[in-house]
């Protein structure tokens, strides 16, 4: 085929595209993701028992609070990054905002505390397990992240990969909160962000093999 | 180069209204633009030109949505031509030593060349492999050059069917083409040709990160 013909038949295809076509698939993508991980984790491991009253807490509101701006972030980034040829702008700065304030209150939690208080500070109850659940709830968004990505045309594979794995570990993470007994700044900012690391890897990897276009 | 950027501007918004005469133009004059740059990029393969200008305006076509109003047209063309170009330097792992980076987006548009070579992948070839219900709408829209209209009342589908399978079908021919290369990553341990399963540096920082 030539390529003038090629150009005709392109031409030809005029069904209208939609300037918010990535936009929407991203919030099917994000709804889809918390919706699958809220599932999961009443599934898995069930709100924590406590949950009405720890709602009077201000750190259960911080935690939320936290996974939140990150994937707010982490949105914002994934959305010109989908974009061929648009600069990343300012995203990375919204991405570091919220780890930076976490783990400023985590040193000043730290710097309070007595020497013998600060490791269990640290490790709480259920370091063992939280980051893993957290990759596990994630495992939602990141699927639905990837398929939202495919639809789009990510010139930075993976990179790219990298932002759509941060985005499903903070999905998870905010789901998380919700069975989490976790209250220590010092826990969360050692933890919750080893969570989020395991997808965000996970998507590095699999970025360049499953983002071509 | 504002000028370039100006109408170019001018005819794919108007394409994208959906204007088809505007769209083409377009299409014409960045093929052009494509294959100037693209010649000057393999120059040492001056017959695999064709192929690539043809699978970046089918890129071009396909990935319409992801253009924003406000952003330069040249910058986003500019990008996808990069991305479909070190994409195939990957995957057929071509030694030519290129330095000199592949950054400006005004070196996309400062030449321009309407004279095709013959491509040498036949996209009609690849056209045949579709299911009947993308083939021919295609077939008839294009080869044809049939309406919408003529081609549902010829091959029994539906106005909107017609127009889903074209869209579909060039969908799907893209990832034909894409599946007919080998990946970049899976091929480079032993899909090097002439001894050298090597990037060329400058292209390896730029994807690989």
């Amino acid at each position: 085929m030539k390529t003038d013909e090629l150009i005709q038949l392109l031409a030809a295809d005029e069904r209208p595209v939609s300037a918010t076509a990535i936009e929407q698939r991203f919030a099917v993508a994000a709804a889809a993701g918390v919706a699958g991980a809220a599932v999961l984790m009443l599934s898995l491991f069930g709100l924590r028992p406590d949950l009405r009253a720890t709602m009077a807490l201000p750190m259960f509101w911080g935690k939320l609070v936290f996974a939140a701006a990150l994937a707010a972030a982490g949105l914002v980034l994934l959305r010109r990054m989908a974009r061929p040829g648009l600069a990343i702008g300012h995203a990375p700065l919204l991405l570091a905002a919220p780890p930076a304030v976490l783990w400023a209150l985590a040193l000043i939690a730290l710097s309070q505390a007595p020497a013998a208080e600060r490791v269990p500070l640290i490790l709480g109850s259920t370091w063992r397990s939280c980051p893993f659940n957290i990759a596990a709830l994630s495992v939602p968004a990141f699927v639905a992240g990837f398929w939202a990505l495919r639809g789009a045309a990510p010139t930075r594979l993976a990179w790219t990969g990298a932002g759509a794995g941060l985005l499903a570990g903070a999905l998870g993470a905010l789901v998380y909160a919700l069975h989490c007994p976790e209250m220590a700044a010092p826990f969360l900012a050692v933890w919750y962000l080893a969570g989020m690391a395991i997808p965000t890897a996970l998507g590095a990897m699999l970025g360049p093999r499953l983002l071509r276009w | 180069m504002e000028i370039v950027e100006e109408r170019l501007r001018g005819l794919l918004l108007q394409g994208l209204q959906p204007d088809a005469a505007a769209y083409e133009r377009f299409l014409r004059e960045l093929s052009a633009h494509l294959r100037a740059f693209l010649r000057r990029r393999l120059a040492q393969r001056p017959d695999e030109v064709e192929d690539l200008v043809q699978e970046t305006l089918l890129a071009v076509h396909n990935q319409r949505h992801t253009y924003r109003a406000d952003m330069p047209v040249t910058a986003w063309v500019h990008a996808i031509a990069r991305y479909k170009l070190i994409d195939w330097l990957r995957a057929h792992a071509v030694k030519e030593a290129r330095n000199d980076p592949l950054d400006e987006a005004d070196e996309l548009f400062a030449a321009s060349d309407s004279e095709a070579a013959e491509a040498r992948r036949d996209l009609g070839q690849l056209l045949r492999t579709l299911p009947d219900k993308q083939r021919l709408p295609i077939e008839y829209v294009k080869l044809e050059g049939l309406s919408v209209v003529e081609t549902a009342r010829l091959t029994g589908l539906s106005e909107s069917a017609v127009k889903v399978g074209v869209h579909r079908g060039l969908k799907a021919l893209a990832a034909r083409i894409r599946n007919m290369a080998p990946a970049p990553r899976s091929a480079s341990p032993s899909g090097g040709r002439e001894g050298s399963a090597l990037a060329p540096p400058g292209v390896r920082e730029s994807q690989g990160e």
